[in-house]
C-alpha cells in the first residue's frame, strides 16, 4: 500500500469542497498529479496542490492507495466522498460530509466531524475518535435511504438524527447522542453506550436501538414487551425490550409483524 | 375630492385577504384610509405615507455616515459585489413579487450564489418534510366551505393571522359549514394559554418541545394500541379524546406555526404531523397546511422550485443546483463564514438572525434592498431603498394556499422611487456584461 500524505499550507479563506480527496480519485496517480485535481473554494474552481502540500505517490488502485490528510482541514468538505477502497487517515478534525455516500474502505479521524458525516453510507468502516456532528449515517436531504451497511464507530459524543432513514450497517456511538436516533429508519443498528437524549426511533419501520446509559423521554409509541439478556458490542447485560413505532406501518413477516426493537440496559 | 379603490390585495401575512378598501387622494399621490384590513396590515399601507422615508439610495462611508448616491450607482456597485464574491448570499424575496423574485434568480445563476428565503428561519422546515413525505393539503376555500375539525397546532392565528379565523377557518359560513362557529370544533395544541388557544373548544397545553411525542401519541391512539399514562404532560385518556373528536369530523384540517416548525425536532414535527394527518384520511378528509408568514413566501417558494427545483437554501455555487438545509442554508453559511458577500432583499435578517450571523453580515460586502430603514440597513454597506410592492407597485403573490392572486398599485410611490423589479433589471443586466454572459 502507498502511501500519499497531504498538509494543508493555504487555508481557504471560506470553505473548501474537496470531493477529490479519496483513493479512488488519486488512485495511479503521481504527487504532481494528485496535485492538479480540481476543489472548489465557493464558486472559484482551484486546484488541490493550491492549497495542500502532496508527498508520496498513490497506489496503481484504490485499494493500494492510503491517504493521510494533516493540518487544519476543519474548512474542508467532502474528504473520502463516493470512496470504495483504500484507507484514509485525518490527522485532525475535518467539516462536514466526510465519507459521503462511501462504499468500501476505512477512514479514521482522529479530531472531530462536522454534520452529515457517512451520509448514505453503503459500506466499508469508519471511526471517529471525537465527536461526530448531526446526521451521521443518515439519508441525504430528500432521500428515502439513509447508511445501508459498512459500520461507524464513533468514540465521542454524536449529534442529533443518527441513522435517519437507516437501511442497514451498524454504528456505535460510545458516549452520549443527541435526540432523534433511527427516525423512519427501516433496518440497521445503533449502540449508543452512553447517554441518548430524546425522540429514539420516531417513525421507525424496523431496526435495533441498543442504550447502555439513560434515556430522558421514552416515545408514546414504544410498548415495553419483556426483558432480554444479550451481548451487545461484546458486553453481556440484561435489556429491557420495547417495540415500535406502534404508530407506523409495519411489514409482516411469515404473518407476524416486524416492529422496531429498543434495548435499554436496566 | 378621494376615491376609494376596492378589492385591494393586503402585503402583510400569508392569508393575503382580498377585500380591503383603500382611500386615495383624487391625484393617486396620497393615501388617506384602509377600511377592512387588519391593524397590521392598515399599518402596512399606512406607513407608506410616513414623511421620514428613505428615497435614494445610501452608500456608507468610512466614517460610518451614509452618503446619498443615484440608483446607477447602487446597481453599479451590486453587480461588481456579486461579480467579485466566491460565495454570494442572496437572502429575503418575501416580500416582494414573484417578477422581481425571478430575475433575482437569474442575477442568483450568473453570480453562482446561495439563494434563500425567509422560510430558512420559518417554515422551511415544513418543506423538508414535505419533501421526504407529501403534503395532502387543500385551499383556503375549501375549510370555509366544508371543515368542520380545526386544529391549530403552534400557531397563534388571533395575533399573527389576525382575519385568518374570521374569513376561513372558524367563524365563516360556508356552504356545508351554515351555522360557521357552531359547526366546527376547535382544537388548540400550545403550551401557552393563547388568545386563540381561549377560544379553543379543546386546549392540549403540550409540553414545550414534545409536539413530537404527542403526535406519535395520537397516532398510537389511532390505531387503539397501548399508550403510557402521561404524554407530553397530558394524561393519555384525553390525547384519545382528541383522536376521536378528530376521527368524528367529515373534513379537518391542521394549522400549524412557528410553534412546531422551530422547536425541537422542526421537520420531524411536520414530519408526523403530516403523517397524523395520512392516518385520518383512512377515516375521514383530512387536510394540512402551513401557516406561511410573510405574504409572498409561498410565492419565494414556488419561483425557487420551478428555475431550480428547490424551494429554499439552493446552493448554486458549483453552476447547478444543490439542496441541504444544514449546510446550504442562510444562518449556517453566515455563522460558519461560508460567505463572502450578503445580498438581502425584501426581508429583515438583522432583526430575526443569531446575533453570531448578524455580525457575519456586518463583516462582508453587503446590499439591503428594503423600503424600511431596519436593522439589517443598519448594518448594510449599501442601502437600496424601492417601492412597497402591493401598495406602490403590483405583482404576482402566492396565499398560504398556493393559490396566487395579484397584487395591485393603490398609491404613486415617491418621485424617481424605484420597484424591486426595476432595480433587479438594472443590476441583472450590469452582472451579465461584466461575467461576460449573453
Amino acid at each position: 500500500m502507498d502511501t500519499v500524505t497531504i498538509t494543508m499550507k493555504n487555508a481557504p479563506a471560506l470553505y473548501l469542497e474537496a470531493d477529490t480527496i479519496s483513493p479512488d480519485a488519486f488512485a495511479g496517480k503521481s504527487a504532481a498529479q494528485i496535485a492538479e485535481l480540481p476543489v472548489f473554494e465557493g464558486n472559484n474552481p482551484s486546484t488541490l496542490g493550491k492549497y495542500f502540500e502532496v508527498t508520496g505517490n498513490a497506489g496503481a488502485t484504490a485499494a493500494d492507495t492510503r491517504i493521510v490528510v494533516k493540518g487544519d482541514v476543519k474548512r474542508v468538505k467532502y474528504i473520502g466522498f463516493r470512496m470504495t477502497a483504500g484507507e484514509i487517515v485525518i490527522e485532525g478534525s475535518a467539516d462536514q460530509y466526510v465519507g459521503g455516500w462511501m462504499k468500501g474502505g476505512k477512514i479514521t479521524v482522529r479530531g472531530n466531524v462536522d454534520a452529515f458525516a457517512a451520509t448514505a453510507m453503503k459500506g466499508g468502516e469508519m471511526v471517529i475518535e471525537g465527536n461526530a456532528g448531526n446526521y451521521l449515517g443518515a439519508a441525504y436531504r430528500g432521500d428515502w435511504r439513509g447508511m445501508s451497511g459498512g459500520k461507524i464507530l464513533v468514540k465521542g459524543n454524536a449529534g442529533s438524527d443518527v441513522g435517519m432513514y437507516m437501511l442497514g450497517g451498524e454504528i456505535v456511538i460510545n458516549g452520549n447522542c443527541d435526540v432523534h436516533v433511527m427516525t423512519h429508519a427501516e433496518g440497521g443498528r445503533v449502540i449508543i453506550r452512553g447517554n441518548a437524549a430524546s425522540k429514539l426511533g420516531g417513525q421507525m419501520v424496523e431496526g435495533d436501538i441498543y442504550v447502555f446509559g439513560s434515556i430522558d423521554v421514552m416515545m408514546p409509541g414504544f410498548k415495553p414487551v419483556d426483558e432480554v439478556e444479550l451481548t451487545v458490542d461484546g458486553t453481556k447485560a440484561k435489556f429491557a425490550h420495547f417495540i415500535g413505532d406502534t404508530g407506523e406501518r409495519h411489514k409482516k413477516k411469515k404473518g407476524v409483524v416486524v416492529y422496531g426493537n429498543l434495548y435499554k440496559k436496566i | 375630492m378621494t376615491k376609494t379603490i376596492t378589492d385591494v390585495i393586503c402585503p402583510f401575512c400569508g392569508t393575503l385577504c382580498d377585500d380591503i378598501e383603500v382611500t386615495v387622494s383624487d391625484d393617486g399621490k396620497k393615501l388617506l384610509e384602509v377600511a377592512n384590513a387588519c391593524v397590521i396590515g392598515t399599518e402596512k399601507f399606512l406607513h407608506s405615507q410616513s414623511t421620514d422615508r428613505v428615497t435614494k439610495p445610501r452608500i456608507r462611508q468610512e466614517d460610518g455616515s451614509w452618503k446619498t448616491i443615484s440608483y446607477e450607482e447602487a446597481a453599479d456597485y451590486t453587480a461588481k459585489a456579486l461579480a467579485k464574491a466566491k460565495k454570494p448570499l442572496m437572502y429575503g424575496w418575501s416580500s416582494t413579487n414573484c417578477e422581481a423574485q425571478s430575475v433575482g434568480n437569474e442575477i442568483a445563476e450568473i453570480a453562482k450564489a446561495c439563494c434563500d428565503n425567509t422560510a430558512a428561519v420559518c417554515h422551511g422546515t415544513t418543506l423538508i418534510a414535505v419533501q421526504d413525505i407529501g403534503l395532502p393539503t387543500c385551499t383556503l376555500g375549501e375549510i370555509k366551505n366544508r371543515a368542520d375539525r380545526i386544529i391549530f397546532w403552534g400557531c397563534n392565528p388571533a395575533h399573527a393571522h389576525p382575519r385568518h379565523m374570521s374569513r376561513y377557518s372558524i367563524f365563516p359560513r360556508g356552504f356545508f359549514t351554515g351555522k360557521g362557529q357552531m359547526s366546527r370544533k376547535m382544537i388548540v395544541v400550545d403550551p401557552r394559554c393563547t388568545d386563540t388557544a381561549r377560544m379553543a373548544d379543546v386546549h392540549l397545553q403540550v409540553e414545550q418541545g414534545r409536539d413530537y411525542e404527542l403526535l406519535n401519541a395520537l397516532r398510537v391512539a389511532f390505531k387503539g394500541e397501548w399508550l403510557p399514562d402521561v404524554v407530553a404532560g397530558i394524561p393519555a385518556e384525553k390525547i384519545r379524546e382528541a383522536a376521536d373528536l378528530m376521527k368524528s369530523g367529515r373534513f379537518g384540517i391542521i394549522f400549524f406555526g412557528m410553534g412546531v416548525t422551530q422547536s425541537l425536532s422542526k421537520n420531524h414535527n411536520i414530519d408526523i404531523a403530516i403523517a397524523v394527518t395520512k392516518d385520518l384520511n383512512e377515516y375521514t378528509k383530512f387536510s394540512i397546511m402551513p401557516m406561511r408568514g410573510h405574504y409572498n413566501v409561498t410565492g419565494s417558494g414556488e419561483v425557487f422550485a420551478w428555475q431550480f427545483g428547490f424551494p429554499y437554501s439552493v446552493d448554486l455555487t458549483r453552476g447547478f443546483a444543490r439542496y441541504n438545509p444544514g449546510d446550504s442554508s442562510s444562518i449556517d453559511l453566515l455563522k460558519r463564514g461560508e460567505v463572502d458577500m450578503m445580498f438581502t432583499i425584501g426581508s429583515d435578517p438583522g432583526a430575526h438572525f443569531p446575533i453570531s450571523a448578524v455580525r457575519a453580515i456586518a463583516k462582508v460586502d453587503s446590499v439591503c434592498i428594503d423600503p424600511h430603514i431596519t436593522p439589517t440597513s443598519g448594518v448594510s454597506k449599501l442601502h437600496v431603498p424601492v417601492a412597497f410592492n402591493g401598495v406602490e407597485c403590483g405583482g404576482n403573490c402566492y396565499r398560504m394556499d398556493n393559490v396566487p392572486i395579484d397584487c395591485r398599485k393603490v398609491v404613486e410611490p415617491p418621485e424617481g422611487m424605484m420597484t424591486d423589479l426595476d432595480f433587479l433589471t438594472m443590476v441583472c443586466t450590469r452582472l451579465k456584461k461584466l461575467k461576460g454572459a449573453a
